[in-house]
């Protein structure tokens, strides 16, 4: 697991964590059951508070991607495949919404926007 | 959750200074910054609690021990840290370490020289002649080969390069890797503690400002920006520190109160800083008014 936090990002550091652990939970750097170290060892490996550490490792544990073992720590959650479909769809969903927002926004019409997706997903 | 430092009611006067009703906790397990500008009465609180002030009224308690009866087992499992060194500037570490022994019942001699060793301080030197952050690491070896439970610092930072702050920062973060203990860091450079602390507690003119979690703090204030004209006057009265200038006005403001502002006006989060700087500003506001 590999955490890289910026000071000058727009976003708070806890979702900074979450993003990072998200993104290598997903593309399998990190795989299924591979311990995490401890809400104080992220604390104190990154510099933060463990409030901070706390609550991304909560958020993370709530959207299914982590769990917490009693007295163990917490793990990466087995692969729930339909929980990370429902995800990805909602990320794409997202990313399409984003750019129609933006070629709107630039002055293109549905068309050109279509024609941009196409083009992109040709390569 | 357990506090490991409790003040509640702390009452304080001296000429022309006064500690009004100061309360606040520190659970177990978590570092505090303890911010205000120089005058706001961090280091007679800290005093107080170090029972090296005679409160007017008011109750302490550290470990759950009472701060005036139970001064003698509070300071045995409790470690300072202050911007000047409190021990005799003519010995070097060997002394001093002699000195310090039989203070303390958990004193654990291997552990002093290892963390002496980890940061680089040099044994045979006088350490009245240490830099200002060897001194301080110095005392933070001391507080950590006695097992103390609770480090309290007052102002450990001022005057230390970036370098030696990062290097407390570290040290600090380790030390809590243990949750049952507890850090109350009084500083001015918020930067520290904008990124370590858990809670925040916030000084001003004697009196508790503010104190809770680092999170509610800064999610709780905005910086507001724009012409003046835009503001609707029910929200004007609710600005901290309000400052106009010929293009426009700054000021704090509580998110809470930014629902009903126009697209006008233009926000952003603030730092413990910025705070600190409105909060007198405000006051600033309120002897012109």
């Amino acid at each position: 697991m590999k955490i890289i936090l910026k000071n000058k990002s727009e976003l708070p550091i806890y979702e900074q964590i979450e993003q990072q652990m998200k993104a290598q939970i997903l593309d399998g750097t990190v795989t299924e059951d591979e311990q995490l170290p401890s809400i104080r060892q992220l604390a104190r490996d990154l510099k933060i508070s463990v409030i901070t550490t706390t609550r991304a490792y909560n958020d993370l544990a709530e959207e299914g991607f982590i769990i917490s073992v009693a007295g163990k720590g917490y793990f990466v959650a087995p692969r729930n495949n339909e929980l990370l479909r429902e995800r990805m769809l909602y990320e794409m969903e997202d990313g399409l919404e984003k750019a129609v927002i933006n070629g709107r926004n630039a002055g293109l019409g549905d068309e050109e926007i279509v024609a941009a997706l196409r083009k992109f997903m040709e390569g | 959750m357990e506090n490991i430092l409790e003040i509640s009611g702390l009452n304080k006067a001296y000429d022309g200074f006064a500690l009004k009703d100061v309360s606040f906790s520190l659970p177990k397990g978590f570092i505090m910054g303890f911010v205000g500008e120089n005058g706001s009465g961090k280091t007679t609180t800290i005093r107080s609690i170090l029972n090296m002030a005679k409160i007017d009224s008011g109750k302490i308690t550290v470990f759950g021990l009472d701060s005036v009866s139970d001064t003698i087992e509070i300071k045995e499992r409790l470690g300072v840290v202050f911007d000047s060194l409190y021990l005799a500037e003519h010995l070097n570490i060997k002394q001093i370490e002699q000195q310090l022994k039989p203070f303390y019942k958990d004193w654990d001699s291997g552990e002093f020289f290892r963390r002496i060793k980890e940061f680089d301080l040099p044994e045979n030197k006088k350490v009245g002649d240490f830099s200002k952050g060897m001194k301080m690491k110095l005392m933070i070896a001391i507080a950590l080969s006695h097992n103390a439970e609770l480090i309290i610092l007052d102002e450990p930072t001022s005057g230390l390069d970036p370098v030696a702050r990062d290097e407390l920062l570290d040290i600090l973060t380790e030390y809590i890797e243990d949750e049952n203990r507890g850090v109350l860091f009084s500083t001015h450079i918020t930067a520290d503690v904008e990124r370590i602390a858990d809670y925040v507690t916030i000084l001003h003119n004697g009196k508790v400002w503010y104190t809770g979690t680092k999170d509610e703090l800064s999610e709780g204030y905005a910086v507001i920006k724009g012409a003046e004209n835009d503001i609707p006057p029910e929200i004007k009265s609710r600005l901290i520190g309000f400052h106009a200038y010929r293009n426009g006005f700054d000021a704090l403001i509580k998110t809470d109160d930014l629902a009903g502002i126009p697209d006008t006006l233009e926000y952003e989060k603030a730092s413990i800083d910025e705070i600190l700087v409105y909060i007198a500003k405000e006051d600033k506001n309120e002897r012109h008014s």
